[in-house]
């Protein structure tokens, strides 16, 4: 170990084929948009109008955008899976040893845990909640910037082993110990995990904080809570588990890298370490986790099913109340996911019932979209697709969920194929199918034009025939007795056919993927046709249908008083009364200067994580001061905002009504 | 603008109160870390044989009076005396430097007896609750003395007395914390 390069050393650069393949496709990446800027000379159009921004709706598109890359990383780890199990039976070994093989799947279940099913929801909280909630910003627009920043420098460190190291953490997606610990995983793998967890889950806590406090604090006059969008509703609950839970994977994360870097024994197999207690934590977390993906989504379906069809959302109260039984039941059933721990059966039973409470407000929900859409004048849109989509999958995984909620039953089927199959329906069928939903829904809103319906729907006939290719050969597998995270079978057992289907299955959901970029991009270059000029083109509900499309960086030139639950049908309803802006007229408006502390703080944060994961003290000790420095000067700052004067307000208004 | 710095204190005093319960959260797991390993000894000391009750009760005192002149600071912070807030920000300080110190002092003797954070699970989990307590506190002292230098420069402004709230939050906080872990770890463990 050198003093200078820690335990980095020229070895460490890629010299296998896929850390070089890797790199390479990171490099070719990096340069073409490089190329793109200087072409188009927007390298400080980028900085000032995009990477220093505090504006939610920016930092929303930015996230949705990293999301999206980093959703095609975890789908090709899906397919470099499923190559190995369709090829690896018998005398064949597959193209792949078994240690690459759990790096692979490790890989995709945070890539597509942390980077992408959160990466989207963040990102349609930033898009969607201050419009619906009748606010021209978040309560503290640098914290929101800061933690973009640090999601992507997470997106970066847990992609960067591809560069130094060449090996990522083989230990599953949790990195249970004792395995993750240093006596059975050495190498960098399990350290560049700790760090990208860690850092991105820190970036996702102060979110949690911010739109708790935004969403509490900032609402329109007259919005009472029981007046809130659902999707705001269901953000809410979402964030409050957020800032539950995330600390306790915080403090998890933070302890298994005391025992990796200085011996400690908190979960180690000797010393009087305990393993199982890392179990628990984890879960504490893990499974609240997975309803912090599933409620926004639950939040979306609510706002598509009542606007396509014209109809207010059928029960809206017991959908509040459920969407908290919900939250409040997410912390109470982290046990099942280790029935098999052996607490006894009292232990296992109070765990194996509340989950299965967890069917009722979840089946409530259910019940509410279906009677909104009866005797509704439906429109079967794309959202619509993907929430019936989302019905079927749903119920179809929900039921599986159920069954495993027995711990009779579970301990045939935990670990099993079964299992894989029954969370990749929820998450899905549930959180994917609801981010595909919302982001058709409101794809008009950010960007001023409509997404091509045609090829919208193609794309969803694929995602859903791909999806049940795949994963019912999953479900049957599992009753097979086919555990989890097989690298090699034998021939004699005769799964290689269903291991095949599920490999077509992925085939024809990368059609689907395929569909969706190429929807983007007609629609992009037809939008001159699609233009959604009036701003409200599905004759929505809810405030964020009231602003221009896109809407200004102000939001609203001048705040509305909500007086109803879904506030702008009602304000249509009231129409030609005399407008709003006769009555008060336009105010100064404070608004959040760009700042660069964002980046700054996240860029100390990485090389912080990076110096950690190889050991380099001084790079640590020197990032970490710089990080201080950072948030003194910013905590100091009483220059934070700007004023955009009522007579400017004015004149960008009627340019506006002007163009139309 | 009156109104909007109204606001801006409502929404930072508020989301402060929400940052603060995830760092209870955090404790909570630390405290329940270590009650799980309490007994995990491994052969080696357990809590009675390495503890002095009177230096943490001395320890506590230090804190409880560091927590009594950092309030009386935030009195004389709303009636806009710059002078009393810094000389007791100062003394709070001082205090905090000094349970700093005890604290360091009784890490090293148990380093140096052969009984550091690697000797068994329950004194990984020791170390790891007193230390991000103690770490906690460190940090505080960093803001307490970067707002003594702001103070001076800008005076009690609206936005200053809102950062010393803050900061005073914490501080309380941290006693609270430290209440616990007197009880739990030092108060339990020696009886
Ligand atoms: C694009 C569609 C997807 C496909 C085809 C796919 C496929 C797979 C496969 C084949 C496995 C390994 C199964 C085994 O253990 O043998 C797996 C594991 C996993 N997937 Fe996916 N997946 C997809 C999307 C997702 C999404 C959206 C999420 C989460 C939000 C997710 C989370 C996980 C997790 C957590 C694991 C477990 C990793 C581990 O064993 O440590 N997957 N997936
Ligand atoms: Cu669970």
């Amino acid at each position: 170990m050198s003093i200078f390069f820690g335990n980095l050393s020229l070895s460490a650069l890629p010299h296998e084929w896929f850390t070089i393949g890797g790199t390479v496709s990171m490099i070719l990446m990096g340069l073409g948009v490089a190329a793109f800027l200087t072409y188009t000379k927007r390298w400080k159009w980028l900085w000032t109008e995009w990477l220093t921004a505090c504006d939610p709706k920016k930092i929303g598109i930015m996230y949705i955008l990293v999301a999206s890359v980093m959703l095609f990383r975890g789908a090709l780890d899906a397919a470099m899976i499923w190559l190995q199990q369709s090829l690896s039976v018998g005398a064949s070994h597959g193209y792949l040893d078994a240690g690459h093989f759990q790096q692979i799947f490790t890989a995709h279940g945070d890539i597509m845990v942390f980077f992408v099913t959160m990466g989207f929801l963040f990102g349609l909280i930033n898009l969607i909640v201050p419009l619906q909630i009748g606010a021209r910003d978040l309560a503290f627009p640098f914290l929101n910037s800061l933690g973009f920043w640090l999601y992507l420098a997470g997106a970066i460190l847990i992609n960067l082993f591809f560069v130094f190291g060449g090996e990522f953490a083989a230990t599953g997606w949790l990195s249970l110990p004792p395995l993750s610990e240093l006596a059975y995983s050495p190498g960098v793998g399990v350290d560049y995990w700790v760090w990208s967890l860690q850092v991105s889950g820190i970036g996702t806590l102060i979110g949690g904080i911010n739109f708790i406090v935004t969403i509490l604090k900032m609402r329109a006059p007259g919005m009472t809570l029981l007046k809130m969008p659902m999707f705001t509703w269901t953000s809410l609950i979402s964030m409050i588990l957020v800032v539950c839970v995330f600390p306790i994977l915080t403090v998890t994360i933070t302890l298994l890298w005391l025992d990796r870097y200085f011996g400690m024994h908190f979960f180690t197999s000797s010393f009087g370490g305990n393993p199982m207690m890392y179990v628990n934590l984890i879960w504490m977390w893990g499974h609240p986790e997975v309803y912090i993906l599933i409620l926004p989504a639950f939040g979306i379906y609510s706002e598509v099913v009542a606007t396509f069809s014209q109809k207010k959302l059928f029960g809206y109260v017991s959908m509040v109340i459920a969407a908290l039984l919900v939250a409040g039941l997410a912390v109470l059933v982290w046990l099942h996911h280790f029935f098999t721990m052996g607490a006894g059966a009292d232990v296992n039973a109070f765990f194996g019932i509340t989950t299965m409470f967890i069917a009722i407000p979840t089946g409530v929900q259910i019940y509410n979209w279906l009677s909104t859409m009866y005797r509704g004048k439906i429109t079967f849109s794309q959202p619509m697709h993907w929430f019936l989509g989302y019905v079927a999958t749903f119920t179809f995984g929900g039921m599986a969920g159920v069954l495993m909620a027995s711990p009779a039953a579970d301990y045939q089927l935990h670990n099993s194929l079964f299992l894989v199959a029954h969370f990749h329906t929820m998450v899905i069928g549930g959180a994917l199918f609801g981010i595909f939903a919302g982001i058709t829904y409101w794809f008009p809103k950010v960007t001023g034009f409509k997404l091509n319906e045609r090829l919208g729907k193609l794309a969803f006939w694929f995602w859903i025939v791909g999806f049940f290719v795949s994963f019912v050969p999953l479900y049957i597998l599992g009753f097979m007795g086919a555990t989890r995270r097989l690298d090699h079978y034998d021939a004699s057992l005769g799964w290689q056919p269903l291991f095949i289907t599920a490999g077509v299955g992925l085939v024809i959901i990368s059609f689907g993927v395929a569909l969706q970029v190429w929807q983007i991009v007609m629609s992009f270059i037809s939008r001159k046709q699609n233009l959604d000029i009036t701003g409200d083109p599905w004759n929505g509900r809810t405030l964020e249908w009231s602003t221009p499309s896109p809407p200004p960086a102000y939001n609203f030139a001048i705040i509305p008083t909500v007086t109803d639950r879904d506030a702008f049908w009602e304000m249509k309803q009231r129409i030609n009364t005399d407008t709003e802006t006769d009555k008060h007229g336009y105010t100064d408006i404070h608004m959040p200067k760009n700042t660069g502390m964002g980046i700054y703080l996240a860029g100390f944060v990485f090389i912080f994580g990076f110096a950690m994961v190889w050991h380099i003290v001084w790079l640590a000790i020197v990032s970490l001061i710089g990080c201080v420095v950072c948030i003194i000067i910013r905590s100091l700052d009483d220059e934070v905002e700007y004023t955009l004067p009522a007579a400017e307000v004015e004149k960008m208004e009627k340019l506006k009504t002007g163009y139309l | 603008m009156p109104e909007i710095h109204h606001d801006t204190t409502e929404k930072v005093s508020f989301g402060f109160w929400v940052y603060l319960m995830t760092d209870l959260i955090m404790f909570a797991v630390l405290f329940a870390a270590f009650a799980v390993l309490r007994g995990n000894t491994f052969g080696g000391p357990s809590g009675a044989q390495l503890f002095s009750l009177p230096f943490a009760l001395t320890e506590t005192l230090i804190l409880l009076t560091s927590s009594f002149t950092c309030g009386l600071a935030m009195v004389f912070a709303h009636r806009n005396d710059k002078n009393k807030v810094t000389a007791l920000f100062t003394i709070t300080s001082l205090l905090g430097t000094a349970f700093l110190a005890m604290e360091f002092t009784e890490f090293h003797r148990l380093i140096l007896e052969g009984n550091g954070p690697q000797r068994s699970a329950f004194l990984s989990s020791f170390f790891t609750l007193v230390g991000t307590h103690g770490l906690h506190i460190a940090v505080g002292l960093l803001w307490i003395i970067v707002l003594i230098v702001k103070i001076w420069k800008t005076n009690l402004t609206s936005a200053n007395i809102r950062r010393l709230t803050c900061l005073s939050l914490f501080w309380h906080f941290l006693d609270l914390v430290w209440i616990f872990i007197f009880t739990i770890v030092y108060l339990m463990g020696t009886i």
